[in-house]
């Protein structure tokens, strides 16, 4: 089993960096919705802050993913 | 399984990543002396041959000077081509400069004030117009290199951790170099601990100020490299799912999910480039003014 527990962590931690992303993009997406609709004029500008931080977001969780794949890929 | 590949490569011919895939497991006899996780590494990492549409696989020379391995791989001819693009484009549409541009012309001068006002001069200040030109070739060099990845056939230079971290390193290298420019050797020495931090608190602040500044570049590296690798994996894994699953039932499936990730590599691909050029705007405009 010693020779496979690899894999077993790689999946681990790519199914708690995916938990993550998801919490953090969907509470970042609640808030942009409720911005957009308590001032639909600021609509642009909210969306173009959401866009610059779910990339932000999603670059941390692509950090873990790729260590994930170096580990299941050894 | 000649039939299936057949089959599978007349639906999601545009993809040519998906096409090499079939092409690699109909040639390795369905993975056995190769694994999947080969077979994807394969494709989607750098390699010394260029497969061209007719003319099958093309060895690169490998050139070694000094120990060093500077040969002439896949990527390095994608930067080149990149390069090439960018120079045929500009050129072409600037030929004829006119006070309205029109067509080519004015969506570039449309993507150029934008980079030179939003990015370098809302962030650097009046300082940023010296700037420009190094923001204007990373955001154009990085989108270019994400999209041509997107083409058939094509490789991602983006998606090679020594690509991005070369565009991490000169990063840096221009944010240090706004500050010294700036403020002078000894006053950049002095800005890097902010104001007004009291004397014994710099055993503390001066290493962690110093880390900062040198984890900022490998981050934008990082985020970069991974975004692109990231998108390219999925696409070749989900159409590998096929060949270890050896049925065609569920191709429907997976190249459906294959389509979608593809148009998500789209949006990533502008977004990544702007979020480059951003952050390295922003980490200039800190040490050119740090308040």
């Amino acid at each position: 089993m010693e020779n496979y527990l690899h894999y077993f962590g790689a999946a681990l931690g790519a199914a708690l960096a995916v938990i993550g992303a998801g919490l953090g993009i969907g509470r970042l997406a609640s808030a942009a919705l409720e911005g957009t609709a308590r001032q639909p004029e600021m609509a642009g500008d909210i969306r173009t802050t959401m866009i610059i931080a779910a990339a932000l977001i999603e670059g941390v969780t692509l950090f873990a993913l790729v260590i994930c794949i170096l580990l299941a890929l050894k | 399984m000649s039939e299936t590949s057949h089959s599978s490569a007349g639906v999601d011919a545009s993809d040519g990543h998906a096409a090499e895939a079939l092409d690699a497991a109909a040639h390795h006899g369905g993975g056995h002396e190769e694994s999947i996780g080969d077979t994807v590494l394969h494709h989607v990492t750098d390699g010394n041959t260029l497969e061209l549409p007719f003319v099958g696989d093309v060895h690169l020379p490998e050139i070694s000077i000094g120990g060093l391995d500077l040969s002439i791989t896949r990527h390095v001819v994608m930067m080149w081509l990149a390069s090439l693009i960018l120079l045929l484009l500009f050129g072409f549409a600037l030929r004829r400069r006119q006070q309205v541009p029109r067509g080519l012309a004015n969506l570039l001068e449309m993507l150029v004030v934008f980079v030179r006002d939003e990015l370098a001069i809302k962030n650097i200040g009046e300082a940023g117009r010296r700037f420009t030109p190094y923001l204007l070739t990373t955001f154009f060099f990085i989108l270019t290199c994400n999209l041509l990845g997107l083409v058939p056939l094509m490789a991602t230079a983006t998606g090679n951790i020594s690509v991005t971290a070369g565009l991490a390193g000169m990063a840096f290298v221009m944010i240090q170099w706004g500050g010294i420019r700036e403020h002078g050797l000894v006053g950049y020495a002095r800005s890097i601990v902010p104001h007004g931090v009291p004397i014994w608190l710099y055993p503390i602040m001066l290493p962690v100020e110093v880390v900062g500044m040198l984890v900022k570049p490998v981050a934008l590296c990082l985020r970069l490299f991974a975004n692109m690798l990231a998108g390219h994996f999925i696409i070749v894994s989900l159409i590998c799912l096929i060949f270890v699953l050896k049925t065609i039932y569920v191709a429907p499936v997976s190249v459906g999910f294959a389509v979608f990730i593809y148009l998500l590599e789209l949006l990533v691909a502008f977004i990544q480039a702007y979020i480059f050029t951003m952050l390295t705007s922003l980490f200039i405009g800190m040490t050119v003014h740090p308040h």
